[in-house]
């Protein structure tokens, strides 16, 4: 029988491999933005503008135009070709959307106005608030769930734990990749990218319950056999299902992501990476997990980590 | 059982071909008038702001942080605020009041977005004020008798005279304000004017042209202030009755006689948006409390409709990859799943058309993805089945056994994604973020779905095939996969 808990010291490196450089961005994105992830302006407060003329803009102009105004933190770039203009600045009151907008019909001709979305800052620091407390009672909601759905199992709270464990390293991975692509590309989270990374955990959790769920049927039924036995054959058995199941999923969203429209595209992609990390760490992750537990092996790790300083 | 299944297939038969008529673009809707019975319904897609193009507004009382509210008063700028959007001719708006200060308001298809959050938006507070022999030029900002909150507030472009300029400092002639505010002429002495009386006594008030083609607010009064009007206006000839608008002068004219029918006009310098948008204003009231605009949201029409192109293509292309798959990788199993697929996905979206759910394109998106999860009850299924024909049972003992094992899997696994939709859509609802909330629910809908028909569509497909061909089938075990 192949032996997947056996490589597990492998597991926890891969891991530790993909989070880091995350963790490295959000370090440097909190350094330099004060965030670990970039924010939009659903968080932050602000004005987004998107407008199409019908000749090619410069951006700088354009960015004039909002400074002449008292609007400095403006600003400008051109997103589909050079006639369509995205402008992000501080938030823009009704009034001065229009004359703003009259002042560049003078100068460009015609335009027309895409999309337009303001916030006011009070909303922003709100909705912030509100997006920290749905993600810590997801994962709280769904930590009790766990633990209650395996109460009758030796150990319960282990399950709960090392389920907890995943989600968080799925969380890192996915926050950890947009990090990235918000220092490279000026991605920012939205609204969205919280429903994206709630959808995560929401399927990070599925996905281990079904390991989980089959270790609990086995554990009565071989009772003879070491744990790590048992664990062993629990993940063959059901990672045929993971990986085809998953596989589905990434034919959709691929599918998405390559054809559908451009506003969905940051957060089809945080999905696809979060339900990527999530089959990965449901049976890399979790599961080794819970046999390092059981075999005391952190307890074991660090005592030899002494003995060589001792040595040394 | 063998009956038993075959009326549940027949069920299922009659469901599929109803969800098919649902779907269908151009349905002609639900008109039943039998007798007592009188039900009307239309079956349509709603498509949310962010698909057919559309604003939204979240509006907040403008007061200062600790000031109370008066009880009563957000409901009745809601009422006023749903009265002025009806008006502005949107069809299917949205007014709802969010927690204790704030309003959310939806204007799908609405084609002048900043007319319409200047009607909604401004108090809209009209007085008549005696200005005796002082003619004051329209945008003028005055003081009144008539008690009220705090309206436009400006910064002065003349520095009044009577203030001297500190020590070390050049006197300037003017301070030139920030170009968002709208100049204007301070009074000289700080005069407070007596409001003859409010717009409340107005009974109706439409726009018309004059003579000249230019816009003009014609109103009438009701019997009241019609006795007020015509007492004042004959006792002042030859002053000036100024009209104000939120604390600044639309127009002053002189009283030439006395008005005595309880009709006049309002002539200004109007465009014919704003003479529209004030009379809207006046019909149904001044608001209250001030509200100010927090956020806004608008998306041009054809941005919407783009995405949903898009999406529903990108959608279309995914769901054959997986169909495709589940046909290779599970064969005849396989081939029924995907027939309960297609059936899960046309009850969906006649669910959606009959809740009905607005439909964004977030939501599309959740759709799209429980379509690609929907499998996942199935495969949980046919793996079980397999492992239980790999440990010898037989074809009849390993279906069931596949889907009574496979059935607490499935509940436990979706009941996270249930759980995680709920959350969702709380936090979605609190903050008018439709987007969250759509995606929210179809999800849920779908997760939900995909659990029905896993366990009695697929069921009932297998049962039926394997009634009707199962000892063929016994010889072929590689048409099921194994």
């Amino acid at each position: 029988m192949f032996n997947i808990i056996e490589k597990r010291r492998w597991y926890f490196i891969i891991s530790a491999l993909v989070i880091v450089p995350g963790l490295i961005a959000m370090i440097y994105s909190t350094v330099r933005f004060g965030t670990p992830v970039r924010l939009s302006i659903d968080f932050t407060g602000g004005a987004l503008l998107e407008l199409e003329f019908e000749q090619p803009v410069q951006p700088g102009e354009v960015r004039q135009v909002f400074v002449d105004r008292g609007y400095t933190d403006t600003m400008v770039q051109t997103t589909a070709d050079e006639r369509t203009v995205l402008v992000r600045s501080d938030f823009l009151e009704s009034e001065v959307k229009m004359e703003v907008k009259s002042a560049l019909e003078d100068r460009y001709g015609p335009l027309e106005e895409l999309r337009f979305e303001s916030v006011g800052p009070t909303i922003g620091g709100e909705v912030t608030k509100a997006a920290s407390m749905a993600v810590v009672t997801a994962a709280i909601v769904i930590l009790g769930f766990i633990v209650v759905a395996f109460r009758r199992v030796p150990h319960a709270f282990r399950y709960g734990a090392c389920a907890t464990a995943s989600l968080v390293h799925d969380l890192l991975v996915a926050m950890g990749f947009f990090s990235i692509l918000g220092l490279f590309r000026g991605w920012q989270v939205d609204a969205l990218f919280l429903t994206a990374i709630l959808t995560v955990i929401g399927f990070s959790v599925q996905d281990t319950i079904v390991v989980f769920d089959r270790i609990r049927e086995n554990i009565p039924k071989r009772r003879g056999e070491p744990f790590e036995l048992i664990v062993n054959r629990s993940i063959l058995e059901t990672i045929h299902r993971s990986l085809a199941t998953q596989l589905n999923a990434i034919f959709v969203m691929i599918a998405i992501l390559l054809f559908g429209g451009a506003t969905m595209k940051q957060f089809i992609a945080t999905l696809l990476v979060g339900m990527l990390s999530g089959t990965y760490s449901s049976i890399f992750t979790a599961v080794p997990l819970l046999v390092v537990w059981e075999k005391g092996e952190v307890g074991q790790f660090l005592r030899r980590l002494r003995r060589r300083e001792a040595q040394a | 059982m063998r009956e038993r299944n075959v009326s549940l297939l027949v069920g299922v038969i009659i469901l599929a071909l109803a969800a098919i008529w649902v779907d269908l673009p151009n349905n002609p809707g639900l008109h039943i008038h039998l007798g007592p019975i009188n039900y009307d319904r239309d079956i349509r897609v709603h498509q949310g702001l962010d698909l057919q193009g559309g604003m939204q507004v979240l509006l907040e009382a403008d007061l200062p942080e600790g000031e109370a509210i008066e009880p009563g008063a957000m409901e009745a700028a809601k009422v006023i605020v749903k009265n002025r959007v009806d008006a502005l001719g949107v069809m299917e708006p949205l007014v709802q009041s969010q927690g204790e200060r704030r309003i959310i308001v939806e204007l799908p298809g609405v084609k002048d977005p900043e007319l319409a959050i200047a009607t909604i938006r401004e108090t809209g507070l009209l007085e008549f004020i005696d200005a005796g022999y002082t003619f004051l030029p329209p945008d003028t900002v005055v003081e009144t008798t008539f008690g009220g909150q705090e309206v436009a507030v400006t910064v002065p472009t003349t520095l009044p005279s009577t203030v001297a300029p500190a020590e070390g400092m050049t006197p300037t002639g003017a301070i030139t304000g920030t170009s968002t505010v709208t100049p204007t002429v301070p009074l000289p002495t700080g005069e407070v004017f007596t409001t003859v009386m409010t717009g409340k006594e107005l009974e109706t008030a439409n726009v018309a042209l004059d003579q000249y083609g230019k816009p003009e607010i014609q109103f009438t009064l009701k019997p009241d202030g019609a006795r007020v009007f015509a007492d004042f206006t004959s006792r002042n000839v030859g002053r000036f009755l100024a009209i104000v608008l939120d604390k600044r002068i639309i127009s002053c004219p002189r009283i030439e006689t006395a008005i005595t029918e309880g009709q006049a006009r309002i002539t200004g310098d109007f465009t014919l948006e704003a003479a529209r948008s004030l009379a809207i204003q006046l019909r149904y009231g001044a608001l209250p409390i001030p509200l100010r605009v927090e956020t806004t949201r608008s998306v041009g029409p054809t941005l919407g409709q783009d995405s949903v192109r898009r999406s529903v293509r990108a959608g279309a292309i995914g769901l054959v990859i997986v169909l495709l798959f589940m046909l290779i990788y599970y064969r005849l199993p396989g081939f029924l799943a995907a027939l309960a697929l297609i059936i899960y996905a046309l009850l969906n979206f006649a669910l959606f058309k009959l809740i009905p759910v607005t439909l964004t394109l977030p939501g599309i998106t959740g759709f799209l993805l429980s379509t690609g999860m929907a499998v996942d009850a199935n495969i949980l299924i046919f793996e079980r089945t397999k492992e239980e024909l790999r440990w010898g049972r037989s074809l009849a003992a390993a279906i069931n056994a596949g889907f009574d094992r496979a059935w607490t899997s499935i509940r436990d696994s979706n009941l996270s994604t249930i759980i995680t939709c709920a959350i969702l859509y709380w936090f979605g609802s609190n903050f008018g973020a439709s987007v969250v909330k759509g995606f929210a629910v179809t999800l849920f809908i779908g997760v939900v779905i995909s659990m029905f028909t896993a366990i009695t569509v697929t069921r009932t497909f297998i049962r039926f095939v394997f009634d009707v061909a199962g000892e063929w089938l016994q010889d072929r075990r590689w048409l099921l996969g194994v």
